[in-house]
């Protein structure tokens, strides 16, 4: 009994980095999005960042609650939006860390121009996306990365469109750091994670996690700590792998890792470069 | 550091002259008069000069400009940019403004000062990119779900244009709430001369800042007249603000409580001070049996009309709304007891003359002219409205519009 009571008034780990007066939080047992927000505080620990100076956005959605949770200037913004409104507070504060944290609908469907733009201009800031397959804030509606042949609400006969490779679609759109972990590689996501805040320009993680109330039971896969068990057990360390392949097929193994880490210069580096270098105003067309 | 808390203009960004502008480019002159240095826009016609007359000036004011993928984004941006102290804007025409619908309504729900220019042109759908038009009106205050309430200001000429976005920035700020300038193509096009006075002269209303100790700062803890106090990114807060109806804490709460507690001081916040923030132009109203109610482009046309009938002896008079959301319902209420007629037109086939129908309460006759038809300068049918009008000898049921 005692050591329970001290346990109790002990001060959660965490607690700098949480808001403790939210708890407990809306996610399932067996759900991967409370791993992923552990790996990201986790991350600014071991960074020891000042942690005024970090902004944390998300849209919709289940992940989407993940910025009401972490004690940050954290904004809940609309649906598929995050990057868009993130872009705003990076350009009006270039000191912000800029962190966006959602799920694989919000960012990669609805959201997913924003994404390929915010990638392509190589704007500063982190996209944690969990990718658990399924609508599940919803009930359970088919994802543009449910897998082939996968059951959700909206395709009762197994889903016919063929997923989107999130690392691949950040690759081509031009992020400078891309990596993959399912949320048991906590260590690994978490490395992941320290190494993609320390990066000057777009940076994407896919975290795969599963949906034990919705993509498991549908699917009939077990309750969420199997799916854990299984994605994990299931994924293979591939790094520098070509982003290419990388496609997820329904219950096959996953190739994790680290794909992509380069230099490109970030907005607003070419931005400000530009007026350095602007002496009597921006270039006028010839007159005739 | 935090130049928006200052009641004058920064005089880096006031261009301190009489210049030879358009509409669209007092209007950048008035936004970084105002101490704005985020644009975040999408390109559309006729709305592009804006940008382009920023981005000339970007560099010696210090602002930021980006052109975003779509105005979904473009509005986003701005409303991120403005938590972070930054004052902000965007501009964009009809069919950018139906995409923006979805981020005035989370600028209402976050209560973000910042500013929309929506240079009106002809619609639905994708209409005639150059013509004007006053088609918006009605979205601009009903556009977005849910209960709110917003202020839109209309423009006549390049000067107002400069002017009325000062005011935008000024009104955003102190109500925090969204603001819109309904522009149109012809203002925006219109070139004519605009004094910028020196910066000491321009009137700036700072950021309603939090100034108490930082643990007991509550986002959306409201003062008397319904305001919050803001704070912003990166000053060590680390406060929570969501889309979903919340607490003083910023916390969501799904109750029916907490959304009375959240959304009616949304609408209270602007109705219960209707009379400091409505501003009308009243000419030769004193005596006037017939008063033309125009506003934006239409106001320039409505004074010829009304010094044409002046001529032929109609006792006419002009009421210009400057703000067109919130109605001046209260005034043209005032009016209606002592006139035989408002005669409304609008490019556009009839959106705020419902709005003065439903002010008059059945007092004086309302006349739609569906303006512009021959051409937005040409104040023939007006003029027909005004002497048909005259002959009418009680009150009709509803809105007459001559053939």
């Amino acid at each position: 009994m005692e050591a329970l009571k001290t346990l109790q008034e002990e001060i959660h780990p965490m607690e700098d980095v949480l808001r403790m007066d939210r708890m407990p939080h809306i996610w399932c047992p067996g759900c991967g999005i409370g791993l992923a927000v552990t790996a990201l505080s986790a991350a600014l620990e071991k960074l020891e960042m000042d942690l005024n100076k970090v902004s944390i956005i998300s849209g919709i959605g289940c992940t989407g609650r993940a910025a009401g949770y972490v004690k940050l200037d954290s904004f809940h913004t609309t649906h598929g939006r995050a990057i868009a409104f993130a872009t705003g507070i990076k350009l009006g504060n270039p000191e912000m860390k800029v962190v966006v944290f959602s799920g694989d609908g919000d960012l990669i469907s609805i959201g997913g121009n924003h994404f390929i733009h915010a990638a392509r201009r190589n704007i500063d800031m982190l996209v944690i996306c969990v990718n658990n397959f399924i609508y599940a804030m919803t009930g359970g509606q088919v994802a543009p990365t449910t897998p082939l042949s996968a059951y959700a609400t909206t395709s009762p006969y197994g889903c016919v469109e063929p997923p989107f490779n999130i690392p691949y679609i950040a690759d081509s759109s031009g992020a400078v750091y891309v990596a993959r972990w399912t949320a048991l590689h906590i260590r690994r996501l978490t490395n992941s994670m320290v190494e993609a805040l320390n990066k000057r320009g777009f940076s994407v993680i896919e975290v795969i996690s599963p949906c034990a109330m919705y993509y498991s039971r549908i699917n009939r896969l077990g309750d969420g700590l199997d799916m854990m068990k299984f994605y994990h057990d299931n994924s293979e360390i591939r790094h520098w792998e070509d982003t290419k392949n990388l496609d997820i097929a329904f219950q096959t193994p996953i190739v994790v890792g680290k794909f992509v880490d380069r230099e490109r210069p970030t907005y607003m580096e070419s931005y400000n470069k530009w007026l350095s270098e602007m002496k009597n105003g921006p270039r006028k067309p010839n007159k005739k | 550091m935090k130049t928006k808390t200052k009641m004058r203009a920064e005089p880096k960004g006031v261009l301190t002259e009489t210049h030879n502008l358009n509409g669209n480019q007092a209007c950048a002159e008035g936004a970084l008069s105002a101490g704005c240095r985020f644009l975040g826009a999408y390109p559309i016609v006729p709305a592009l000069e804006v940008c382009e007359r920023f981005l000339e000036r970007a560099k010696e004011v210090g602002a930021t400009f980006i052109q975003m993928e779509d105005e979904i984004s473009a509005l986003a941006a701005v409303l991120g940019a403005s938590w972070t102290g930054t004052k902000s804007m965007t501009v964009t025409s009809g069919p950018g403004f139906s995409l923006m619908m979805e981020h005035l309504g989370l600028g209402v729900m976050l209560e973000t000062p910042c500013v929309i220019v929506d240079i009106q042109r002809a619609g639905p759908a994708i209409g005639i990119p150059t013509l004007p038009s006053q088609g918006d009106m009605m979205q601009a205050r009903w556009g977005s779900h849910g209960d709110y309430e917003i202020i839109a200001l209309s423009p006549s000429s390049p000067q107002e244009m400069f002017d009325f976005t000062i005011k935008a920035f000024n009104l955003s700020e102190r109500y925090r709430v969204p603001v819109t300038v309904m522009s149109d193509g012809y203002v925006a096009h219109l070139r004519e001369r605009v004094a910028i006075p020196p910066a000491g002269e321009i009137k700036i209303e700072p950021r309603r800042y939090y100034k108490g100790p930082k643990d007991k700062y509550l986002p959306f803890q409201r003062d008397e007249d319904f305001v919050p106090r803001m704070v912003d990114i990166g000053d060590g807060y680390r406060f929570h603000v969501t889309g979903l109806t919340h607490d003083e804490r910023g916390y969501p709460i799904m109750n029916e409580e907490c959304q009375e507690f959240n959304v009616h001081p949304l609408v209270r916040k602007i109705r219960n001070y209707v009379d400091e923030i409505i501003e009308v132009q009243e000419i030769e109203t004193e005596d006037a049996e017939i008063i033309i109610v125009s506003y934006g482009a239409t106001s320039r046309v409505a004074l010829r009309a009304m010094e044409q009938a002046r001529k032929s002896g109609i006792k006419a008079g002009s009421l210009k709304l400057v703000t067109v959301w919130p109605f001046p319902e209260k005034r043209v209420a005032e009016l209606a007891k002592k006139v035989k007629a408002f005669v409304v037109p609008e490019i556009n086939c009839g959106q705020i003359v419902f709005e003065v129908e439903r002010g008059s309460y059945g007092n004086a006759n309302v006349i739609f002219v569906p303006h512009g038809e021959n051409g937005v300068d040409n104040p023939d049918g007006l003029l027909s409205a005004i002497e048909q009008v005259t002959k009418e000898r009680k009150v009709k049921e509803g809105i007459i519009e001559y053939k």
